[in-house]
């Protein structure tokens, strides 16, 4: 039957059955499956929630106090090292003495209704709207638990299973200084390419191990070094860290780097192939 | 592959465009989330994990660090009240508090009145501790006063007694302050009714004549201007229910060790 059709028809003109859907196995040189494991994609989008809550009730948990020092101590009777505060009408952001003018969207901002509030981050980027510290609280402490829990997890299953192995751990040859300073010319001219048989180039591999295994585990540390509790009953959160209120700067360091990271990733993926990456981390894997 | 088509540009657009709605959404969502009882609920049932495991690791004697005298803090600033506005607290302060007393009753074999004088000539404890706030700040300072369980001897506290609830002589807009502890916090080592700080009697700022000392949990369960003791059997059923005055007012954890 299908000899008879190509018979009459030699060009070929005639409706070809629908292109089969399933994409090639992409090219080892060029393009690397993007489609990321069960563990990795349910682990992804858990910690992406966990991190936007926590990332603003905590912005909330700062406002209650938005001073942020060194050492063991800090109050108002201290000097500080991060000040967000208002002077008369006006709103500031104030680092290691220099002092920014920020009225309008720390500090002095208008609400929803536009009545003017002194406070350090706006409703817009807090968990609730409203000042609540105490309702913070409860956000913050329910999703570190989700956070905890899942980071852990997908670390015990990653590490298990060889996906970090096989992904992200970094060869010996791509510690070497030119295969890494070629990645960052690469990345500045958008070109995003990984070598054969590699799911992540040095630059990438640095950052998630970076992320996964330095920033988010020192969030948990940092977190329970200001809790009295843990302090009691742990000494070495807090003084690893040179003191309660150093961990609580630490905390608020890391929370921005993170942040840094996340929106650097989502711009990374929007320059390179959204949909594709999009895809990879919701289906993944068909099998 | 198509990546560079139009259709996809318009792809990009359109994600960014739902991804600012989504934001939107998310916020939206999450005051309605916040105004959910059962939601409320969910978030904190993390309150009972946290007591959980630190009451785990905690066992019951683990102290709370204490410092050297050189790393006390300029201050250990007054907040919640700094100046009890109660006519019959401004009245005691003007005598020095002279005619203060505290009370401790309830479920106790020997309900007693301490006159002031008796609890400053009490066998003495000092610790250099941190003070945590839960809005974030924190103060070194140095406490001295009388050992909790030493007084809760003296009246023989019954086996029924579960909890402690301070009575406190400010109030606050809400009503009167007050807190409770489980007799776990109670009977630590650490625990205390002070009466000085940083060598000088109690500043009313920080609470005088006397203030509790709960060293493992935020400063809220400081009680200050504590008047009297009552052991209980539950804590519910004292005041609004919450057992302090912060929990019952804002809906702060009762259990405040983080």
């Amino acid at each position: 039957m299908t000899d008879m059709i190509a018979a009459l028809d030699p060009a070929g003109t005639a409706p070809s059955p629908a292109p089969v859907a399933e994409p090639q196995p992409a090219s080892p040189m060029r393009e690397p499956d993007h489609r990321h494991g069960l563990t990795t994609r349910l682990w992804h989008w858990v910690n992406l929630v966990a991190l936007i809550t926590l990332f603003m009730s905590g912005l909330m948990i700062f406002n209650a106090h938005p001073r942020l020092y060194w050492g063991e101590y800090g109050n108002r009777d201290e000097p500080a090292w991060l000040v967000i505060g208002q002077q008369g009408a006006r709103g500031y952001l104030e680092i290691g003495g220099a002092r920014l003018d920020t009225t309008g969207v720390l500090a002095r901002f208008a609400d929803g209704n536009g009545v003017m509030r002194s406070r350090a981050f706006p409703g817009w980027a807090t968990i609730p709207t409203d000042y609540n510290l105490a309702d913070a609280r409860h956000w913050h402490f329910f999703f570190a638990w989700i956070f905890a829990f899942g980071l852990l997890g997908f670390m015990v299953i990653s590490l298990l299973n060889g996906h970090i192995r096989r992904t992200i751990a970094m060869r010996a040859a791509e510690w070497h200084p030119r295969t890494l300073w070629k990645t960052i010319v690469d990345h500045a001219r958008f070109d995003f390419h990984t070598a054969a048989g590699e799911a992540y180039n040095p630059l990438q591999k640095l950052s998630y191990i970076a992320v996964i295994f330095v920033a988010l585990p020192l969030m948990i540390v940092t977190g329970l070094a200001m809790s009295p509790g843990t302090d009691a009953a742990l000494h070495w959160p807090s003084m690893v860290f040179g003191g309660r209120q150093s961990a609580r700067s630490l905390h608020f360091i890391l929370a921005f780097s993170l942040l840094g990271f996340m929106v650097l990733h989502v711009a990374l993926v929007l320059l390179h192939r959204p949909l594709t990456l999009l895809r990879g981390m919701t289906i993944g894997h068909r099998r | 592959m198509t990546a560079r088509t139009p259709p996809t540009i318009l792809t990009r657009r359109a994600l960014v465009g739902s991804l600012a709605v989504a934001s939107g959404g998310l916020l939206s969502g999450c005051d309605a989330l916040n105004a959910n009882q059962g939601w409320r609920d969910t978030l904190r049932l993390a309150e009972d994990g946290n007591m959980a495991v630190q009451r785990a690791l905690l066992g019951s004697g683990a102290l709370a660090r204490e410092y050297s005298p050189r790393d006390i803090g300029r201050s250990v600033p007054a907040n919640g009240t700094r100046a009890p506005a109660d006519a019959d607290y401004l009245r005691q302060a003007a005598s020095s508090f002279s005619d203060w007393t505290l009370a401790i009753d309830g479920l106790v074999e020997r309900p007693t009145r301490f006159a002031l004088g008796q609890i400053r000539s009490l066998p003495r404890q000092t610790q250099i501790t941190r003070h945590d706030c839960v809005e974030g700040w924190s103060a070194i300072g140095k406490w001295t006063g009388v050992n909790l369980g030493l007084l809760l001897d003296r009246v023989k506290v019954r086996d029924s007694a579960r909890y402690l609830v301070f009575h406190c002589a400010d109030s606050l807009r809400a009503g009167p302050y007050y807190e409770s502890i489980d007799m776990a916090d109670a009977r630590h080592p650490q625990t205390m009714i002070a009466w000085a700080l940083n060598d000088e009697l109690l500043p009313i700022g920080n609470g005088a004549p006397l203030r509790l000392r709960v060293e493992r949990q935020l400063g809220y369960k400081h009680a200050k201007y504590v008047r009297r003791i009552e052991a209980v059997a539950d804590y519910r059923l004292s005041y609004g229910g919450g057992g302090g005055y912060w929990e019952d007012a804002a809906g702060y954890e009762w259990y405040a060790g983080i």
